[in-house]
């Protein structure tokens, strides 16, 4: 890759963080741990990954993205918005009555936005029935899917988990946010998921840890799981909750957190660059 | 044409059939495609058959994915594996994401036999009834069912289809004509109405003849829809007749009698009774034992009739 274009996506991860600040510092509270944490993923995603056309979401032959984490729409409608999904002012209606940007994703509501999300476990399985799709059609797509780590602790994601291989489903590349933390404490407290990557690994999947907020570890990964045939690609994102943000970097609390004018203006500070409302 | 056949073989081979000039057809199965009779699918398409093991939530997910692609999934378990078991993936991954699923689920209520009380839902349809978006529907014979599921393939959201699928009799003939959300009249009559769905028309009608004898003679709706209701219907038949006994193989919270209830309640209050299962669990028994146990036989449907037409003004 490029210096250039390691550049412009850890700038685009820059914008979906800034983006995302502002959007829930309007609100004054939100799900920012979560959303912060995913920015570089998306980044790659959106802007060297994905075939997508803005201008024409429903696209039949566009790549598709599934945020089983739904609570992170924020980071996503950020994306969406920058690449002019739908017209940018949108962002101040996050959560505002009547809004097309809901806390947790709506594919019925916001444009680009592929799945429905929000209560955890549910969108692995979705992603898999889109490929499935894709391939009875003979659609030369990819599916893209990103769970949580603390949604991991759901059954379904374990089925889901099993069937893929099983599917020998290698157009179906799935990110997990393993950012350690859940809303209770740190998932090694509540919920231990260690040895992660051996249990994705003993289900059949091509797994890969890199450090999440890494662009090039995130494009070289991904690079992988595009050659790689026969079996879907599990890649783990070791990553910071509220990444890029000093005062929420790293807190169980910042899950879902108040943001205070100053608190967002620290932060668009901290992350540099001009404001983008 | 379908007498002596099987509910679910008729169900797969309509699919079967449907599928060769259809491409948005899938089936998915839990485990039990032979108790759905979805074999046939299978072999005739494989690349659009997906039995994802027991794992019901999965399947309901994925066929959420499926139908996301432009797909028309058939998912089928027994009914409480369709529906309880899977009820959240039904509620957001399904109804709130408003995708095409079609949700089949066999053995309903008592005609879940000797597989007791773990496989015997009474509260299958009432929950998913609670779900904006959901059609329900009943098929009492499988004339019916393959107009439903014809039907079914023009509907924008999902459906519940209460499959018994190992009737083999059929209550219907082949030229009659049913549309989704509109009930059948049986027979007309005055003298009340006995609206039911299922197993439970035939005893319904078991009850017209014995009313006959006494020269009672009550109007006999199937209300194969549980929603959208068709609430006409139902008006019509409190207005014209003044009391109205409900007959389902179901819980009597939340099920047939409950919706006819809501819209009698709210727009012609009039005497009601409902007869279905009275808030409890199912046990193994043959159909015969259970609805004798549960008071949801042709008798009890008279006495319930005999009843309303006492508190008629």
């Amino acid at each position: 890759m490029e210096l250039n274009e390691l550049k412009h996506l850890e700038e685009k991860a820059n914008t979906i963080r800034r983006i995302t600040i502002e959007m829930i510092g309007k609100l004054g509270v939100g799900h920012v741990g979560g959303a912060l944490s995913i920015a570089d993923v998306l980044a790659a995603l959106y802007y060297k990954y994905m075939r997508v056309d803005p201008a024409n979401p429903k696209w039949v032959e566009r790549d598709r993205f599934v945020l089983s984490k739904g609570h992170a729409g924020p980071a996503l409608y950020a994306v969406l918005a920058d690449k002019g999904y739908f017209p940018f002012e949108w962002i101040d209606t996050l959560n505002q009555p009547n809004t097309n940007l809901p806390s947790h994703c709506d594919r019925l509501k916001t444009p680009g936005v592929d799945m429905t999300a929000g209560s955890l476990g549910q969108g692995l399985s979705a992603a898999i029935g889109m490929a499935l799709g894709a391939r009875i059609d003979r659609l030369p797509i990819r599916v893209y899917a990103l769970i949580g780590d603390g949604e991991s602790q759901e059954g379904q994601i374990w089925e889901a988990a099993m069937y893929a291989p099983n599917q020998r489903l290698d157009t179906l590349t799935v990110f997990l946010d393993y950012n350690r933390m859940q809303i209770d404490g740190t998932t090694d407290e509540i919920n231990c998921m260690d040895p992660l990557a051996d249990r994705w690994k003993a289900f059949g999947w091509q797994t890969i840890q890199i450090p999440g907020h890494n662009l090039k570890a995130i494009c070289n990964a991904i690079d992988i799981a595009l050659e790689t045939k026969g079996k879907p690609t599990m890649i783990i994102l070791d990553t910071i909750k509220g990444k890029g943000l000093s005062f929420a970097e790293g807190k169980v609390s910042s899950h879902n957190m108040p943001l205070s004018q100053d608190q967002v203006l620290q932060a668009l500070q901290e992350l540099g660059g001009g404001s983008h409302v | 044409m379908f007498e002596g056949i099987e509910m679910r073989q008729v169900f797969g081979e309509t699919l079967c059939t449907l599928a060769r000039t259809d491409p948005r057809i899938v089936v998915l199965e839990a485990d039990l495609m032979k108790a759905s009779g979805t074999t046939p699918f299978k072999e005739e398409h494989p690349e659009r058959f997906f039995d994802v093991g027991v794992a019901e939530a999965n399947m309901i997910g994925i066929a959420a994915g499926l139908a996301n692609m432009g797909k028309i999934p058939f998912a089928t378990s027994f009914t409480p594996f369709a529906t309880r078991r899977a009820f959240d993936q039904n509620t957001i991954s399904v109804a709130y994401s408003n995708l095409p699923v079609r949700i089949g689920g066999t053995d309903p209520g008592v005609t879940a036999e000797l597989n007791g009380g773990t496989h015997m839902s009474f509260e299958d349809a009432g929950i998913m009834r609670g779900l904006a978006r959901m059609t329900i529907v009943e098929p009492v014979d499988s004339y019916q069912l393959v107009q439903f599921i014809h039907q079914s393939l023009d509907l924008e959201g999902p459906v519940y289809l209460r499959m018994y699928r190992k009737n083999k009799t059929q209550f219907f003939r082949e030229k009659d004509s049913f549309v989704i959300g509109k009930n059948v009249t049986i027979q007309e009559g005055t003298d009340g109405t006995i609206i039911a769905s299922g197993i439970m028309l035939s005893l319904a009608m078991e009850a017209a003849q014995n009313l006959e004898k006494e020269g009672i003679r009550p109007r006999i709706i199937n209300m194969h829809t549980l929603k959208p209701v068709d609430k006409q219907s139902i008006l019509s038949a409190a207005r014209d007749t003044g009391a109205i006994v409900t007959a389902e193989n179901h819980s009597i919270l939340n099920g047939w009698g409950s919706a006819v209830a809501e819209v009698v309640c709210e727009e012609h209050p009039i005497p009601m009774r409902r007869v279905g299962v009275r808030d409890h669990f199912g046990e193994v028994g043959k159909i015969p034992f259970l609805l004798e146990k549960y008071h949801m036989t042709s008798v009890d449907i008279t006495k319930a009739l005999k009843e309303v037409l006492k508190k008629r003004s």
